[in-house]
């Protein structure tokens, strides 16, 4: 066992991406909150965010010749590990304060954690992301410690 | 409904169920969804691909999609009176298009001198298996 992971795989254990800085628009929370079925009036109408919007707003945008055949861009934090098929694995989320129209947020995504597991239904490889949002005066607004599957 | 927190607080008690949702995503919401979030992962859309290269049997439901629909349960139930503070969840089965899923969630603990509340919460297939078990904690002010 121990097999998938080399050491150098592993040394990528702590690497962050750059800070992406984006303004949250009332248009782009009315969006997420109907796409997401909402019922709460402060969600539809765009005055407050559903705590989960911030999951993938800061994702970022490559040009479509950086897609690969799955579709997906590939992620600098686990670009090259040896399994490729993807799947969200679970998410740990800390809320510090409500997300809300004009806020200018940060957002910093560190790989804090590799591990490989082989089971029943063939190896996996977890990889734990956490993600810092804070506000423009460096306050906490949300932490997420996000696990996604590679098998 | 109480108007304030801490009336809200005073009428919870550990074991109360949550309201229950169902959900039977369309391709259409799929598609809204993933364009929202910039998701262009081919299996949720394509479907030839889908079984042919990643070997599913269905478009499948986008994980985080789910984690959404259960945290709605969790805030729907607290209403504008309540503060989310955390929110975990996970995926354990796969979830196809077609399917309906059925949200639902019971009080587990109640700290009446914080104002915390944990929340079980689970998104369940037609089989009745749980494919996304989560947890909340929400805070009632108490003054």
């Amino acid at each position: 066992m121990g097999a998938l992971l080399t050491e150098e795989h592993r040394a990528r254990v702590g690497t962050a991406t750059s800070p992406v800085t984006e303004t949250v628009t009332r248009r782009e929370i009315r969006r997420y909150a109907v796409a997401t079925r909402q019922r709460a009036t402060r969600y539809l109408a765009g005055d407050e965010a559903p705590p989960l919007f911030f999951q993938r707003f800061f994702e970022d945008i490559p040009s479509l010749d950086e897609l690969q055949p799955n579709g997906q861009p590939s992620d600098p934090l686990t670009h090259g590990l040896p399994l490729r098929r993807q799947m969200a694995g679970g998410s740990r989320i800390t809320f510090h304060r409500p997300i809300r129209p004009g806020d200018t947020l940060t957002a910093t995504r560190t790989l804090t954690g590799l591990e490989e597991k082989h089971g029943r239904t063939g190896a996996a490889i977890f990889c734990t992301i956490e993600m810092r949002v804070t506000d423009a005066d460096a306050r906490p607004v949300v932490t997420e410690q996000h696990t996604r599957i590679l098998r | 409904m109480e108007s304030t927190a801490p009336d809200r607080l005073g009428a919870i008690a550990e074991g109360d169920a949550l309201p229950e949702r169902t959900f039977t995503p369309t391709i259409a919401e799929l598609f809204l969804y993933s364009a929202i979030i910039w998701n262009p992962h081919r299996i949720h859309y394509d479907m030839d691909y889908t079984r042919n290269q990643e070997h599913y049997p269905g478009l499948l439901v986008t994980g985080p999609l789910q984690g959404d629909w259960l945290c709605q349960t969790a805030t729907d139930w607290m209403g504008d009176l309540g503060t989310l503070e955390r929110f975990d969840f996970s995926h354990r089965h796969p979830v196809y298009l077609g399917e309906t899923l059925t949200a639902s969630g019971r009080v587990v603990t109640k700290d009446a001198t914080t104002g915390r509340i944990t929340l079980a919460l689970e998104l369940r297939n037609g089989a009745g298996e749980v494919v996304t078990p989560g947890e909340a904690v929400i805070r009632f002010a108490t003054t």
